[in-house]
């Protein structure tokens, strides 16, 4: 069951689940009990991950929300919220997170102070109603990526619901953009492989030397942790056209744990999507810490921090405690005491990353890490 | 050119001065530096006089204050007592004879101590008005009483008694009266005669004052108890407290034969040991005859006993209120929420025992602004004059308040609605000057005063946390008020229920919620012994601050054009009385 099957045929049932609740709710303030809003827990304790299922699996832990003084303000704000979340499904209108933060502006002293109240809100209510959040009306603003390569999007022209090919080889020194939802994007591809980038400065070297061309492969900017589109996106080209996807991201606990992990596997917060929020197939190209010695890169100490990460990750992270090669890589780091940059390479010569580096990584799937 | 002068012609003007002139000049040294606290030293003169010659007598004390206003700036102040009367011989040196009185050679907890006090009212009176004062005591019920009216002769600081007689005191079993007419400016206020009274009532419960103001208005201070303080015993001096003057003087008078004999009888807590012991430490025979120790020998005969480890002395000769009773005085007089004491333990500051006590207020309908109350105490005499330079305030401002809950800046007087009674009982109290206004910062008695302080802080503080705690929950109900209705909307739009069933909706909410909170604890004001009239003395137009130095000579300049007023009225008055014109002109003049 993909999600897009599901928007369209789950309309209605969303909007029945969020009356059935406030209807429990009334019976439940109508017998004099306190009432209680379900939540899934969302966080890392509460996921769990095996390779057969290649994502964070959410757990039957639940936090449960009873209306009690210190509660009673967030709980309004829920059910304000599932109000906004029913009209807008039953007139099909969408809100983003700051408009929905600025709907509550109406609610008088329900309304949200700042937006990452709102924003905590709704992930509550996505996580309830155990769907993301376009079910629920609501859709995030951020940017989905860069895309440039050997590939050609088939997206629909808004205004005549023609089909349109987006030829992702002819931006230019710019890129295609991955729209924020992308369920109804269809592909064609003979690259060989995804290669999802953590920063932009590498994507545009990447980009302006037409690397999509000589090694034949689709570059995708991520930007930092890839957002849900950015992750959708390469999962539904990975899936459909069945090809690799290889990580390139900075050698630190950031690029390792937040950015790499959240694509490949999902997040602990929005462990509820993540079956469909994920890469399973994703793998970790570099820069790994065996890199920063094997290329002798310029390296910048580990601060308290990222030692701190790394300890956490190791004790914590349900990824990272499946698979001892990361153990080892992360321990390996922490003896380093340092980390490297992508940029990093630019020691060799500017464009080492493309003539050397990448070449050579992609040829050795021993130097790369699940 | 200025001539030189001759030793023969600068002899002329050399001469003894007595110690009533000298008194006659620095009157500020005694309390009567302007008019408004004139009438204040008078009053709390005769009544700390009165209060000690009754309790040592072991009689319930009953004071009667009366001030009638006879002229704009000249009152008539007569203060009455049940004590244990003068016997005639003593009348007129104990109120016309500067340092004469029984409380300055003992060492035990009294309020007087110089025996200035009283005839320094009465020295003030007949400067400012010219007037005699006029004494009656009786000593026993089958007894005539005494009358007379007395001046102080400046010359020789002794008594001119003008007219005595016997009377009968009828209804009157024993007792002393005063009256004295002197210049002096009614004020209401902190630091006036009401304030003074009242606070006197507040720390000795034992005692009723009947008080009637210059406007006729009669304030009765009840006593609470029947129970007099137990009676301050007299203890000897401690080697340790005796300075080199004092003690060549009593190696001059004592009558004991050897110097052994001399620290064993004259001293407390020196026994046989230790006085060999001392007099082996300043190389002197114990069997040295006192009145024949020289000056140099005396000396060493200090660096003996400061070497020699003596007991401290005994510190049952202190009578304090009780930390209770101050508590409870605190009562009547604020309405606060929260109350409570500290007494502490005697300690010693060269060689005198005193006992430290400390009472709290907080809450209620005090300043919440504004630095906290002061109020302080010495042997049971409230003190109302120069609060900035007393060891109270300074231990007081060197106590870190902010962990109690007070806002304090640093080295200043906390802010908030609280009072701070703090209590001193001592055989010797030190103060900053002879008109017993300030205490003097001995290290030994700041740092109990803290001590004192920071055991009711402590009480304080969880005072006030428990207070806060209250204040969230309250917030928290208001909270729960606030964000129902919006339950019930959000409910009722979504589910698309009937107004009645939201409004139904909004009191089960309510219903449900109280039942999580429980009983909300109340603090408030429960005081059953506060007194409103009471606390309203002393309250009313607070005009008498204490003066800052650069107005106070402005009023000073003012004060004495108002004199010289006053003055011209005495003329006036004295031709009609048959006053010794030379004396009167000499008074004139030194104005």
């Amino acid at each position: 069951m993909t999600p897009k099957k599901q928007e369209k045929q789950t309309d209605k049932p969303v909007v029945v689940r969020i009356v059935s609740t406030a209807q429990e709710m009334y019976t439940t303030i109508h017998q004099q009990k306190q009432p209680q809003l379900k939540i899934p827990l969302r966080a890392l304790s509460n996921v769990e991950y095996n390779e057969t299922d290649g994502f964070f699996k959410l757990l039957p832990g639940v936090k449960l929300r009873t209306l009690t003084a210190s509660t009673i303000r967030t709980f309004a704000q829920t059910l304000r919220m599932m109000g906004l979340s029913k009209q807008l499904v039953e007139t099909e209108d969408i809100a983003t997170k700051r408009e929905a933060y600025y709907v509550s502006k109406n609610w008088g002293d329900a309304r949200f102070l700042e937006q990452p109240e709102s924003d905590t809100v709704m992930d509550d209510l996505e996580a309830m109603m155990g769907v993301n959040r376009e079910q629920i009306g609501f859709i995030p603003e951020e940017k989905g990526g860069d895309v440039a390569g050997e590939l050609v999007v088939i997206d629909v022209d808004t205004e005549t619901n023609k089909e349109l090919e987006i030829d992702c080889t002819k931006f230019g020194s710019g890129a295609y953009s991955v729209p924020s939802s992308c369920e109804h994007l269809r592909f064609k591809t003979k690259a060989k492989f995804i290669l999802a980038i953590e920063t932009s400065g590498m994507f545009e070297r990447l980009n302006k030397h037409k690397y999509w061309k000589t090694a034949n492969c689709i570059l995708v900017s991520m930007g930092g942790v890839p957002t849900r589109a950015c992750r959708r996106f390469i999962r539904m080209l990975a899936d459909s056209q069945k090809i690799p996807v290889y990580v390139f991201t900075d050698g630190d606990p950031y690029g390792f744990g937040n950015i790499y992990r959240t694509l490949k596997v999902g997040s602990g917060n929005a462990a509820h999507i993540n079956e469909f929020f994920c890469v399973p197939q994703a793998r970790f190209l570099g820069v790994t810490p065996q890199d920063i010695v094997d290329y002798k890169l310029p390296t910048h100490p580990l601060k308290e921090i990222d030692v701190k990460k790394i300890k956490d990750m190791i004790k914590n992270d349900p990824f990272i405690i499946h698979y001892k090669s990361w153990q080892k890589a992360l321990e390996q780091m922490t003896k380093m005491k340092v980390r490297a940059e992508q940029q990093a390479l630019a020691k060799w010569g500017l464009n080492y990353v493309i003539d050397t580096y990448l070449p050579e990584k992609i040829a050795n799937p021993k130097t790369w890490l699940p | 050119m200025t001539q030189q002068k001759t030793a023969e012609e600068l002899a002329k003007k050399q001469r003894e001065i007595s110690i009533a002139e000298f008194f006659e000049k620095n009157r500020h040294l005694l309390g009567f530096d302007n008019p408004r606290k004139a009438l204040l030293t008078a009053v709390k003169e005769g009544v700390d006089n009165a209060l000690d010659a009754c309790e040592e007598a072991r009689i319930l004390p009953e004071v009667n204050v009366e001030m009638i206003q006879l002229a704009e700036n000249r009152f008539r102040v007569v203060m009455e007592d049940n004590g244990p009367g003068i016997i005639p011989k003593q009348v007129p040196k104990i109120f016309a004879k500067l340092l004469y009185g029984s409380k300055f050679h003992k060492l035990a907890q009294s309020r007087g101590q110089q025996g200035i006090g009283i005839s320094a009212a009465v020295l003030y009176a007949q400067l400012t008005t010219g007037k005699p004062a006029s004494i009656t005591s009786k000593t026993g019920p089958d007894k005539k009483a005494y009358h007379c009216k007395l001046k102080i002769n400046t010359q020789t600081n002794n008594p001119d008694i003008l007219e005595e007689k016997e009377t009968d005191w009828e209804g009157k079993n024993h007792g002393t009266r005063i009256e004295i007419d002197m210049e002096g400016t009614y004020i209401k206020g902190r630091q006036s005669v009401d304030e003074y009274l009242k606070e006197t009532a507040i720390v000795n419960p034992h005692v009723t004052i009947i008080y009637t103001t210059p406007e006729a208005q009669q304030i009765i201070f009840p006593r609470v108890t029947e129970t007099l303080p137990t009676e301050a015993k007299e203890i000897q001096p401690h080697p340790y407290g005796v300075e080199l003057g004092r003690l060549m003087k009593m190696l001059e008078t004592t009558e004991t034969k050897t110097l052994q004999q001399f620290l064993t009888t004259e001293f407390c807590r020196v026994g046989a040991s230790a006085a060999k012991e001392i007099c082996e430490n300043a190389s002197l025979l114990p069997t040295a005859k006192p009145h024949n120790i020289t000056r140099d020998m005396t000396e060493q005969l200090m660096n003996g006993i400061q070497k020699t480890k003596i007991m401290a002395p005994p510190t049952d000769c202190i009578s304090p209120i009780t930390a209770e009773l101050l508590e409870r005085g605190l009562r009547k007089e604020i309405n606060a929420e929260f109350y409570c004491s500290a007494s502490r333990p005697p300690a010693v500051y060269r060689g005198n025992p005193f006992i430290i006590e400390v009472a709290l207020a907080y809450g209620g309908e005090q300043e919440a602004d504004s630095a906290v109350r002061i109020m302080r105490f010495a042997n049971r005499v409230p003190l109302l004059y120069q609060q900035g330079a007393c060891a109270i305030t300074s231990a007081i401002q060197n106590t870190a308040w902010r962990s109690y809950g007070l806002n304090q800046s640093a080295g200043s007087l906390p802010v908030g609605p609280c009072t701070i009674v703090v209590h001193m009982s001592s055989v010797w109290v030190p103060f900053t000057s002879e008109s017993k206004e300030a205490l003097a910062h001995y290290p030994e008695i700041t740092k109990e005063i803290k001590l004192a302080l920071q055991d009711a802080g402590r009480k304080l503080a969880s005072f006030i946390s428990k207070k806060r705690r209250i204040g969230d929950e309250a917030k928290k109900r208001s909270y729960i008020e606030k964000y129902i209705p919006h339950v019930a909307e959000a409910i009722t739009e979504i589910a698309s229920l009937t107004v009645q069933q939201k409004q139904e909706m909004e009191q089960n909410l309510r219903t449900i919620l109280e039942k999580t909170r429980g009983e909300l604890e109340d603090i408030s004001i429960d005081n059953p012994d506060y007194d409103p009239e009471l606390a309203k003395i002393g309250q009313e137009e607070e005009t008498e601050e204490e003066i800052p130095p650069e107005e106070e000579t402005k009023t000073r300049r003012k004060a004495k054009e108002e004199k010289k007023t006053a003055g011209g009225d005495d003329d006036d008055d004295d031709k009609d009385d048959d006053h010794d014109e030379e004396e009167h002109d000499g008074q004139t003049r030194l104005m």
